[in-house]
């Protein structure tokens, strides 16, 4: 990777109870992507965004943002980043325009009332410029705090679970904005633990359990590397167990009995599809139907989490 | 240094103020006629003088005080402890500001907001009592030095405080015994000789002091020792403040 915007280093975060929520985590975010921080409640998704933000200090580890050291040139480094927080926290008195001036004013960009404007009409919010904050839905508040991140114009946009609880319709309004904005070139970092999101905007996925990176990937790659499908073989009689002849093949029987299921790899060279099919003609069985079918990024998911994360995967 | 975010900050602390400003005027100007009117009225009219200042007159200055530290304190707190409370802090330790930025955008704003308090409260003083202020100058200078110390206090009190008690119970159980123990109804020279050497140890009773001589040239304790004592103050507050933000102490995780 070219240049890294974000640049995170054997970071290590302990608290003073002794609690490890960060164990040596190296991440790099190219400039442009939106990268989807997947991994289960508790996993350390917050932690190192908050982190990398500077709302938590690290006990180890550096990171960079835009080559600049978050500690010690935190001015330059935190100038380049927008947080988008998992709590809805707003004033509930402001009006929004206010509240998102305000932010603009925090990280020392003169006022633009244009700019702010603009920015509330992308998000839908233009005819919510006066309005008080408590009197908003929840999606709208959820706009407002993008709105309040961007209002900077950071390169940077991290959202920390950006559709926890929040509803279908809301979502995909959500994942609008999300690709909006990588279109205007801002790099976007989402934490989330539905895989459905990653899976539907995300170009590179790195999975966290444990306050461990377990793998960071190209979407796309990794659905092909870590991918298997299933092949269901639809019967045309009823059987009660898997056919002795059948025995060699890792073959489960559906519970109806009419098919039968057999899992493959498709990194593997053979797949042992044709052969299986061959097999099970001369197992004197009628075939009904073949269905193949590809696994989502879900079983993925859980198949990495599930095992102890002791390095199997780098 | 990022003027913007100051900027920002004390602007979004003064629009609080002015937007409840009926509340945070009438409160505090409504309890001080009430001391004027039970004190200096009432009880004053059996005392007549104290060092040879009439009472009424006397009790002037130890009563903006006791409402200028309250105010200056309780403002500040609020301030920084609110947004703890709804977790709009995050956004400002996210932003590329130090400590000084921070302080400098809630204590300013506070110590504006008590200074202001105090200078509406010298007004309604002059409803009630002969007042001439001798020097001036001087009076603003302890009062702007008042407001600043104690908003640093303050400032201190909502980083420190974790829920609304907490936030509550500095200026109750600390600020106010203080400053009622600290002369402002009274002159030390009044108490028997052991609690005069106990009040010394008194922070306010250098405040109220110092702030009383420049109104009538009188003083319980030496001036310049009056300044010291709230420049000594004030590098104490500003030194925890600094250790806090270094440290992180109940602000970032």
């Amino acid at each position: 990777m070219t240049d890294p915007i974000v640049s995170v280093r054997k970071l290590v975060k302990r608290y003073a109870s002794g609690f490890e929520a960060l164990k040596g985590v190296d991440l790099d975010i190219a400039e442009g992507e939106i990268l989807a921080l997947l991994g289960p409640n508790g996993a350390g998704k917050t932690t190192l965004i908050s982190a990398i933000c500077g709302i938590t200090t690290p006990t180890e580890g550096t990171i960079t943002a835009g080559g600049h050291d978050t500690v010690r040139d935190f001015r330059a480094a935190r100038a380049l980043i927008g947080l988008v927080p998992q709590e809805i926290n707003l004033e509930p008195f402001e009006p929004v325009a206010s509240t998102v001036a305000f932010s603009r004013g925090l990280f020392g960009k003169p006022r633009d009332p244009k700019l702010i404007a603009r920015i509330l009409d992308s998000l839908s919010l233009g005819d919510k410029a006066t309005a008080r904050v408590r009197e908003l839905s929840g999606g709208m508040k959820r706009r407002v705090l993008i709105a309040k991140a961007l209002s900077h114009e950071p390169r940077v946009l991290f959202l920390d679970e950006p559709t926890a609880g929040v509803d279908v319709e809301l979502r995909r309004g959500m994942w609008e904005i999300v690709a909006d904005l990588k279109r205007q070139g801002v790099t976007i970092i989402l934490t989330t633990h539905y895989i459905e999101e990653a899976e539907a905007i995300a170009d590179r996925i790195a999975v966290i359990d444990g306050g461990r990176i377990l793998l960071v990937e190209d979407k796309a790659a990794l659905m092909a590397r870590m991918g298997q499908k299933v092949l269901h073989v639809a019967l045309t009689a009823r059987l009660e167990t898997v056919p002795e002849m059948l025995s060699a093949y890792d073959l489960s029987l559906s519970e109806d009995g009419y098919s039968l299921i057999y899992t493959y790899d498709t990194r593997a060279t053979r797949t042992g599809v044709v052969r299986l099919l061959a097999a099970i003609d001369a197992a004197g069985l009628q075939v009904a139907d073949v269905t193949t079918r590809e696994s989502s990024l879900e079983e993925i998911f859980v198949g990495l989490t599930r095992h102890e994360p002791e390095g199997d995967v780098a | 240094m990022n003027l913007a975010a100051i900027r920002a900050i004390y602007a979004f602390e003064m629009q609080r103020f002015f937007r409840t400003l009926a509340q945070s005027v009438v409160s505090p100007v409504l309890s001080t006629s009430l001391y004027f009117v039970v004190f200096g009225a009432a009880i004053g009219s059996r005392i007549e003088t104290v060092e040879g200042i009439p009472y009424g007159a006397f009790i002037v200055p130890g009563l903006i005080m006791l409402t200028v530290l309250t105010q200056a304190t309780s403002n500040a707190s609020f301030g920084i402890y609110f947004p703890k409370f709804i977790g709009t802090i995050d956004e400002i330790l996210s932003a590329p500001l130090s400590f000084i930025e921070i302080t400098i955008g809630y204590v300013g704003a506070a110590a504006t907001k008590a200074l202001f308090i105090g200078l509406i409260i010298l007004a309604t003083a002059f409803f009630f009592v002969d007042l001439t202020i001798l020097h001036p100058v001087w009076m603003l200078v302890f009062l702007i030095l008042t407001c600043v110390s104690f908003a640093l206090l303050g400032f201190i009190i909502g980083i420190w405080a974790d829920n609304f008690e907490k936030l509550q119970l500095v200026p109750l159980l600390v600020i106010t015994p203080l400053v009622f123990l600290g002369g402002s109804f009274y002159s030390i020279s009044m108490l028997p000789p052991a609690w005069q050497t106990v009040t010394l140890f008194n922070p306010v009773v250098y405040l109220v002091s110092g702030f009383r001589w420049s109104f009538f040239g009188e003083a319980d304790v030496a001036i310049g020792l009056s300044v010291a004592m709230i420049l000594l103050f004030l590098t104490l507050c500003l030194g925890t403040i600094w250790w806090i933000f270094r440290t992180g102490w109940k602000l970032r995780k």
